[in-house]
């Protein structure tokens, strides 16, 4: 099963990789990983998504509050919330309908005679289904953020 | 009043002085100098140079372990900090507060792969609670506070302090300003269990017809033993005790099963088998205790009381989990038992009394093997931990190596107080003996200090044989001379055809008296059965003197009882020849 989880730690160098290396020496995946800083300078908030059961979850919430630099962890799989990922492909103008990129609700985020950059948005699912339809026009380069999330009610991952 | 100015390595000092630390254990080296010098410039602190890096940080364990108090190792940077891990992983896996400051390079030369510099806080990272490096002299006296914290509180570990010298250079002044107090906004461990979670674990308690205690190092750490006991009187329930956690509840006493695991004894593996409720304080259901999870105790309700919320159901699904001290969990549940106490019923436990009864009748471990002239002509290990029990009437600190003889010392030697029993359970450390033992007798400078060790274990530290002697340790070392790295061969004996691969050097072992006295102490050898006891007086006779007393036991003897790997906690060998499935 795949979950999304949340969490604000210290903006400070090493945290990020007490995160990252607690997945690895514990034996949990990663499956995507985005970091930036927050509007509080002293805190950075990452979104991460893995795979596992419900005690898996369980202990990785568990195990990242436990480390001294992690903040607050939220689960966001455990109520509703909006996830996003973006998603952006090069093509060659001669293999690519502007059509199809139209109908997948993709933007053109770049052109020039040669080549298109195109930009999209939606769930990590959405974005699946995209790449498979742009398959056939061969894309030249495919680049993905990862997963990022908000809950969609009045929990917030704030301090 | 205007603050005084100092050096960051004097506000280290200073800063450790504060936080009541009076004795540290280390190795100097360049990126430590500047330290090196504060030290010399002061006098309330006691620097003790050790052997090897590992030496110093078992030894901080040691001393943590028996004092309650944390321990402090101070190292160079490079190879002098590449030492300390081991001891860090051994202090992390069995949750001890150790706080180890490392020299590290110029701020400037860190990354450029300069003399002597190696990624401290990236090596230790997966084996410590935190670790800081010191970004200014300035932060010194709040990273050591903080550091100290952390190390001592919630779920006790080791921190590591990287410092580069340009931090501590003599030539930089800053104001020094002890911080009073801390608060880390990311850490506030819980204290008191949760009221409800304490009432639904007293239900349990007082419907339980079949339950056993079964506690951990947390209670040891958290000096809950009289709680524990006092709980354990109250409820009339039998207790069991992890490796880690014996000496939490008087080994002597009529309710007390022994140790339970791997090499627990017969009546501890069969009640936890077979019981209708565990109660488990700080220990953690790990897979030396519960052999294979899925089969673990099927019947019995779980109550789990831990300070590290990520142990409650990590391995074992838990009716009942409560986070909280040991102390002040057992205390509310204690409080809450006063309130309901018409509802305890001793007598309903009484089948269960008897059938535990009986089975340590059946198969109990036989605490009077030190009369029998051993049939097969040496002396059995088991008697040698007898004849120390004997000698020293329970009281001494017993540290240990690893391997047969950390068993036999476990199961053979009654621990009635905590702190007394001193191992590395957890990672299984080769060579932690004897410098832990010597951060013990440092800590309790009045006491028998023991190390059972092996022929093995021994070599694996024995370069701190110097360090007792420049500071007179009147340490007793134990050695269980079997040959052989005896627990590798039991394996290699059960499960391997007796294959003994690279498990023996019977004819390149060291004459340890010569050893010891080389290194201006006194060695003892034992060969026979007859000679056991009075040698073991002699040893604690001679007060001030380090003895290394160098015993030939069995080499063909065995652990046991042993768990059958894959099976439930009730699969024991209980000799050579039996096994109970
Ligand atoms: C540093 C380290 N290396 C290897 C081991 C694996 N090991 C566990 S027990 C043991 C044998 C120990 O021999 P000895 O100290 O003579 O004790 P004995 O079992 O013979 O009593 C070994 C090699 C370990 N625990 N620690
Ligand atoms: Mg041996």
């Amino acid at each position: 099963m795949k979950r999304t989880v949340a969490l604000l730690m210290e903006n400070q160098p090493g945290a990020l990789s007490r995160v990252v290396g607690l997945f690895s020496q514990r034996g949990y995946n990663i499956e995507s990983l985005i970091v930036a800083a927050t509007e509080d300078s002293s805190l950075s908030r990452l979104t991460m998504t893995t795979t596992g059961d419900q005690k898996v979850i369980e202990q990785i919430t568990k195990q990242l509050n436990k480390l001294i630099d992690v903040v607050k962890v939220l689960d966001l799989g455990e109520s509703d919330y909006v996830e996003r990922e973006l998603l952006l492909v090069k093509f060659l103008h001669e293999s690519v309908n502007k059509e199809v990129i139209k109908e997948l609700n993709g933007e053109i985020v770049f052109e020039n005679n040669e080549l298109l950059n195109i930009q999209f948005v939606g769930t990590s699912k959405e974005l699946d289904q995209v790449l498979k339809d742009l398959e056939s026009s061969n894309p030249l380069e495919i680049v993905r953020t990862g997963a990022s999330g908000i809950s969609s009610n009045l929990k917030t991952l704030t301090i | 009043m205007s603050k005084e100015q100092i050096s960051g390595a004097d506000a280290l000092m200073r800063s450790l002085h504060e936080e009541g630390v009076d004795i540290v254990f280390g190795y100097p080296g360049g990126a430590a100098l500047h330290i090196y010098d504060a030290i010399f410039n002061q006098q309330h602190i006691e620097h003790i140079l050790v052997r090897h890096e590992q030496g110093a940080v078992h030894a901080a364990d040691g001393y943590a372990r028996s004092s309650g108090k944390p321990g402090v190792a101070i190292v160079t940077s490079g190879p002098g900090a590449t030492n300390a891990i081991t001891g860090l992983a051994t202090a992390f896996m069995d949750s001890t507060p150790v706080v180890v400051i490392s020299g590290q390079v110029k701020s400037n030369l860190i990354g450029t792969d300069s003399f002597q510099e190696t990624d401290m806080i990236g090596i230790s990272r997966p084996i410590v609670k935190h670790s800081f490096l010191v970004q200014r002299a300035e932060d010194i006296p709040s990273i050591i506070k903080k550091a100290f914290h952390i190390a001592t509180t919630g779920r006790p570990g080791p921190v590591v302090i990287d410092v580069p010298k340009d931090l501590t250079d003599p030539e930089y002044k800053f104001d020094f300003d002890y911080p009073k107090g801390v608060d880390i906004r990311s850490y506030k461990p819980a204290k008191e269990g949760h009221s409800g979670q304490i009432k639904r674990a007293v239900k349990l308690l007082l419907e339980a017809k079949k339950p056993v205690i079964y506690s951990g190092g947390g209670v040891i750490q958290d000096n809950a033993s009289s709680e524990l006991t006092k709980l354990a009187t109250l409820l009339d329930f039998p207790v069991t005790n992890t490796l880690m956690g014996l000496g939490a509840y008087p080994g002597t006493d009529q309710k007390f099963l022994g140790m339970l695991g791997m090499h627990g004894t017969y009546e501890a593996n069969m009640a936890m088998h077979n019981c209708d409720l565990i109660l488990a304080v700080g220990a953690r259901f790990d897979d030396r205790i519960t052999n294979n999870p899925d089969k673990f105790s099927l019947s019995a309700k779980k109550i789990h009381i831990d300070i590290d919320p990520a142990s409650l159901s990590k391995i074992i699904d838990i009716d009942v989990p409560v986070v909280g001290s040991a102390k002040e969990c057992l205390d509310q549940i204690i409080e809450e038992l006063g309130v309901q106490s018409h509802k305890i019923d001793h007598d309903k436990l009484k089948p269960w009394h008897e059938e535990i009864s009986a089975w340590k009748e059946a198969h109990g471990l036989n605490h009077k093997l030190l009369d029998q002239k051993p049939t097969g002509g040496k002396i059995l290990p088991q008697q040698v931990i007898q004849s120390l029990y004997k000698e020293t009437k329970g009281e001494a600190f017993i540290t240990s190596d690893v391997g047969q003889h950390q068993m036999f010392a476990a199961q053979y030697y009654f621990f009635d107080k905590p702190r007394r029993w001193i191992n590395s359970g957890g990672l299984g450390t080769m060579g932690f003996g004897l410098p832990a033992a010597m951060g013990v007798q440092f800590a309790f400078p009045e006491s028998d200090v023991a190390c059972v060790t092996g022929e093995g274990s021994i070599q694996m530290c024995i370069q701190e044989l110097s360090t007792c002697l420049q500071y007179g340790l009147p340490i007793k070392i134990i050695n269980l001379n079997n040959a052989a790295l005896g627990m590798v061969k039991q394996w290699q004996d059960m499960n391997y055809g007796g294959r003994h691969s690279s498990s023996t050097y019977e004819d390149s072992l060291p004459d340890f008296v010569a050893l010891a006295e080389s290194y201006g102490h006194v060695g003892i050898k034992v060969k026979k059965h007859e000679d056991l006891e009075s040698a073991m007086k002699e040893c604690f006779a001679l007060k001030d003197k380090l003895v290394f007393l160098d015993v030939d036991v069995d080499p063909n003897e065995h652990v046991y009882p042993m768990l059958e790997a894959g099976m439930s906690m009730e699969d024991m060998h209980l000799s050579k020849e039996i096994k109970t499935w």
